[in-house]
């Protein structure tokens, strides 16, 4: 199809009175602060475009302030935008009437919340359903529909419970439960697993993983965990004071930060872990053996370690049939070096 | 030679020569020299521009005459015979309906009603305490009268209800209709109960119409305030996630919203019932039936004895009607049919045992009390007078007189000047002209010299009763002990209705002035006390450890950390304590406090007296919003000038 399951473009958010006026006008182009004290407005989001492709987990991070919770609400218009365009899945959501708009969230675009927003009236089961029942869909089909769910993000057996009486992340699992149960074909998560502890937050990024691999929906992910955005993200804007700094694949990221402050960002991550031989990788210098084996580039420089002590060859790296380069262990030592260094710069 | 060592000078902004004359002058000068300056003004011009008190003033025959002008076109001007009479119609078939019905059970169907009721709203123990309750009510011997005031509290609370929750709901959703309605209720919940009563007869005549009417106004107020709260208090996420789903409004609010409210909109019912109840004896006074003819008459007699058994019987459908609502509100998630079928079993007990028992609450199961109890009145007049005689002549000789003098023979112009300087320099501007305009009315009004006589009493019983409220709230701040031992007395305390207050002043000290005082400080202070305490716990404890950390003592903690921080909540005591003794004050007319109060009350009683009584009502609505603006103003001051910018 090659359409976008989600299309913004020049996307402005203005909190404040007459915030309209702002865009197009030279005040756009101050920084955040000097536009609070000068007009009084609060530019959350600024000027932002980005595609995301159907079926493509894609994860927003920032910092708190950084405008990423209002981007996604704007998406779906749980905050009106006050320019650009949004577009989902090819219609322009920003021109729907509010029936429309009731209708895209109902079947087709769902979200996951930080601090859950479940319903501690209801049972288990009617949470899950909830979407379902405001579309009017039946008692029986709703909750046959909802245990089908609960099943599949592991909470079968507790249909009956109160939320109260489930843990943080099972709460989570309910909340996921009732986006998914009204079968939509885009996800929007709202920083879903920051109030969870370290050890269920992994398990619930899994869960996300796997359920991204059943069941195939487009995702946007908002995080302030630069591990969870490298971990899921299959492509990743960064956002800063509204505005998006970069867009791309974590390689793309950790390789060739944009600038000063992407680079800050990602100077704790292990790059050995994330980046792949093509970024390290060499021309052979003259007389340089290259008769060791052969790793294609895409091989993160992790994976190359046991290779590289089997052998005192550098190894070839290659794309298909061509040779990209050579490394050797120390270049590959280079790259694990690198990432100490900045993490005990960190601490 | 000396030069100044080089000090690392702060950024001048300010030329440096301003601040020394600015800073030089401590803080209590100028507030000092107001006081000296109105004392000698006071002096000088004492017994000059006094606005004497005339009982035939023009103002109150100008009332007069609206009242028969109303009178002579109720049957022909259309407002009336479209809208107003079939608003009395309508309000008085429904207060027939609840009537008949509540006597229609007879005694043991009631008591069997109640009992079930309390069981579904919170299982044995409150339905125990409904059979328990109602029982004694019966036995104290006013079955009847018991029934109608029942029935008009329940067709004041339907109505309001009918109207509250509704405008609630709005007002929750709708900040524009919060904009208009926040004030409404800000000075409903001001005016004292007397203040009303008077406009309803002139619209509505003499009667149960009236009472129920004005008791509607009376109760409504909390249930729209507290829907509003509970439909604000909904997690803004719960919203979201609904929102998210595609769920229409409605859909959200009945859905989500409502049933999260639910629980604390009950707490609004229970709020709106103990007020109803704390008004509806008090509409006696326009020839409503029930309990409050008996209580009237019985203060009128001044007879302790005759007085307490209609109060008592209020206080325990009070205390029974508190803890079922209450227990409602508390109620969890309790499912099933049996549930119901037990409170349909108690009701249906009750209502089959009416046919085979005595119409009337058998006369054998009355207990006698209004002789054993006067009995104790006359002990204690005969053997304490020397003591309370004492306490009541040198409080009027050393207190009460000597401020009343200097209020009343202070010129108009000096009490005017005086409060919009007290005013200005605690709550603004704004508050300062309200309070100027408020007196200014009182004057006007021909009420200026009864005007200064209740605001005396006022004055004194709420300093009296924020030195208790202060001091017992602090103690119970600090001691959980004293605190769960006081707990009972202040829920009982807030579940009384009004006038039972004044019953204890009554038999210890008479008729009078005084006792107005005793029964407003016993009715202010467990406000105050629970404010000031809940204020002072409220601080956090992470702040209380660090100063006790940096090594101050339990005073310091108190003087310098708690009280400071608990500054909000000792504005708002004080706020609350100002109105509530207002309103008792006013009550007190039925024990003998004279002046506005007491103009109202024979206005009433005497049909050439209306036009002042009018009067003095809203008196005492000026009175009130002046009180009220003052000292809310002192409150508001701080938050606006430092957090206004926040979005």
């Amino acid at each position: 199809m090659g359409t976008a399951a989600i299309e913004v473009r020049g996307l402005w958010k203005i909190f404040g009175a007459k915030a309209d006026r702002i865009i197009g006008s030279p005040d756009a182009t101050l920084e955040p602060a000097a536009l609070r004290s000068k007009t009084g407005c609060t530019a959350a989001v600024r000027d932002v475009s980005f595609d995301v492709r159907p079926g493509e987990v894609f994860v927003v991070m920032g910092l708190s302030g950084s405008g990423k919770s209002t981007l996604v609400r704007c998406l779906s218009r749980l905050i009106e935008p006050t320019a650009g365009t949004v577009s989902i899945g090819g219609e322009d959501v920003r021109a729907m009437s509010g029936a429309q708009l009731r209708d895209l969230r109902r079947h087709r675009v769902s979200m996951v919340f930080q601090h859950f927003g479940l319903l501690p009236h209801r049972r288990v089961v009617d949470n899950v359903a909830y979407g379902l029942e405001v579309q009017g869909v039946g008692r029986k089909a709703r909750h046959e529909k909802a245990s089908e769910i609960l099943s599949l993000v592991g909470l079968k057996g507790h249909e009956e419970s109160y939320p109260d009486q489930l843990s943080g992340g099972m709460q989570q699992r309910v909340g996921l439960a009732r986006a998914l149960a009204v079968d939509p074909e885009v996800l929007l998560f709202d920083e879903p697993f920051s109030a969870l502890d370290p050890l269920i937050r992994r398990d619930m990024q899994a869960e996300v993983i796997r359920l991204h691999r059943e069941v195939g929906k487009t995702m946007v992910f908002i995080t302030h965990d630069l591990h969870e955005a490298l971990k899921l993200g299959e492509r990743i804007a960064i956002m800063r004071d509204g505005a998006i700094v970069q867009v791309g694949t974590p390689e793309e990221l950790v390789g060739a930060p944009a600038d000063a402050y992407v680079t800050d960002f990602i100077r704790d991550v292990s790059r050995a872990q994330v980046l792949s031989l093509r970024w390290i990788c060499r021309r052979p210098e003259d007389g340089e053996p290259l008769d060791g084996p052969a790793l294609p580039a895409s091989t993160v420089i992790q994976d190359a370690v046991p290779a590289a002590m089997e052998t005192d060859r550098p190894l070839r790296v290659v794309d298909g049939d061509r040779l990209v380069g050579v490394v050797d262990r120390v270049d590959i030592l280079g790259a694990v070096r690198n990432t100490i260094r900045a993490t005990q710069g960190a601490v | 030679m000396t030069t100044a060592p080089p000090q690392a000078a702060p950024p001048a902004v300010l030329p440096p020569a301003e601040i020394p004359v600015r800073a030089r002058l401590p803080r209590w000068v100028l507030p000092a020299g107001g006081v000296v300056f109105a004392i000698a003004l006071y002096v000088a011009f004492r017994n000059t521009a006094l606005l004497p008190h005339d009982d035939d003033a023009p103002q109150f025959h100008w009332l007069n005459d609206v009242r028969d002008w109303i009178d002579e076109n109720r049957n022909s001007s259309p407002v009336f015979i479209y809208v107003i009479n079939y608003i009395r119609l309508f309000v008085g078939q429904i207060a027939d309906l609840f009537t008949t019905a509540l006597q229609g059970l007879g005694w043991p169907g009631l008591i069997g009603v109640a009992g079930g009721l309390g069981w579904l709203a919170g299982g044995w123990r409150i339905a125990l305490l409904s059979v328990a309750g109602f029982g004694g009510v019966g036995a104290l011997g006013l079955w009847e009268p018991s029934v109608d005031t029942l029935a008009l509290t329940l067709t004041a609370v339907v109505l309001s209800l009918a109207f509250g929750i509704p405008l609630g709901v709005l007002t929750g959703r709708s900040a524009r209709v919060r904009r208009v309605v926040t004030p409404v209720l800000d000075v409903m919940q001001i005016m004292p109960t007397f203040s009303y009563i008077s406009p309803m007869v002139l619209l509505f005549l003499i009667g149960t119409p009236s009472a129920v009417i004005a008791t509607v106004i009376y109760a409504m107020p909390p249930a729209v305030r507290i829907t509003a709260l509970a439909v604000q208090n909904v997690s803004k996420t719960a919203l979201e996630a609904s929102d998210s789903l595609g769920a229409t409004r409605w859909q959200t609010l009945r859905k989500v919203q409502l049933p999260l409210a639910k629980n604390t909109i009950l707490l609004g019912v229970n709020q709106t019932l103990l007020a109803a109840l704390s008004m509806v004896p008090l509409t006696a006074l326009i020839a409503a039936p029930g309990l409050g003819v008996d209580l009237l008459k019985a203060l009128a007699r001044v007879n302790v004895g005759l007085a307490l058994v209609p109060g008592l019987a209020i206080v325990i459908m009070a205390i029974v009607l508190d803890r079922m609502t209450r227990a409602a509100a508390a109620g969890g998630r309790r499912r099933g049919p049996s549930r119901w079928a037990v409170g349909a079993v108690i009701a249906g007990a009750g209502i089959a045992l009416t046919p085979a028992l005595a119409a009337d609450f058998p006369e054998d199961w009355q207990i006698p009390i209004v002789k054993p109890v006067n009995d104790v009145v006359e002990w204690i007049e005969f053997h304490w007078y020397g003591f309370t005689g004492f306490v009541n002549d040198s409080f009027a000789n050393w207190i009460l007189n000597p401020m009343e003098t200097t209020l009343t023979t202070a010129p108009w112009w000096l009490v005017i000047t005086t409060v919009v300087a007290l005013a200005w320099s605690i709550s603004g501007l704004r508050a300062a002209l309200i309070a100027g305009g408020c007196l200014g009315g009182m004057a006007l009004l021909g009420l200026w010299q009864h005007g200064m006589t209740t605001l005396t009493v006022v004055l004194v019983a709420t300093l009296i009763a924020m030195f208790f409220g202060l001091l017992l709230g602090v103690v119970a701040a600090r001691s959980t002990r004293f605190a769960s031992a006081l707990r009972p007395l202040l829920d009982a305390a807030q579940t009384m209705p009004t006038f039972s207050y004044l019953l204890p002043g009554l038999a210890l000290f008479g008729p009078g002035r005084f006792t107005a005082i005793v029964a407003s400080v016993i009715y202010t202070v467990p406000v105050v006390i629970r404010l000031v305490e809940d204020g002072i716990r409220g601080v956090p404890g992470e702040t209380v450890e660090a100063a006790l950390a940096s090594g101050s003592t339990r005073g310091q903690l108190l003087w310098k950390v708690q009280l400071p921080m608990a500054r909000r909540s000792l504005l708002v005591a004080a706020n609350q304590g100002i109105v509530m003794t207002l309103a008792m004050v006013v009550i007190g007319a039925l024990v003998g406090a004279g002046a506005l109060g007491y103009d109202v009350y024979a206005g009433f009683a005497q049909r050439e007296d209306y036009g002042k009584g009018l009067a003095a009502g809203v008196a005492l609505v000026l009175l009130g919003i002046m009180l009220d603006r003052i000292t809310q103003g002192a409150d508001r001051r701080p938050r606006s000038r430092g957090l206004q910018s926040v979005p």
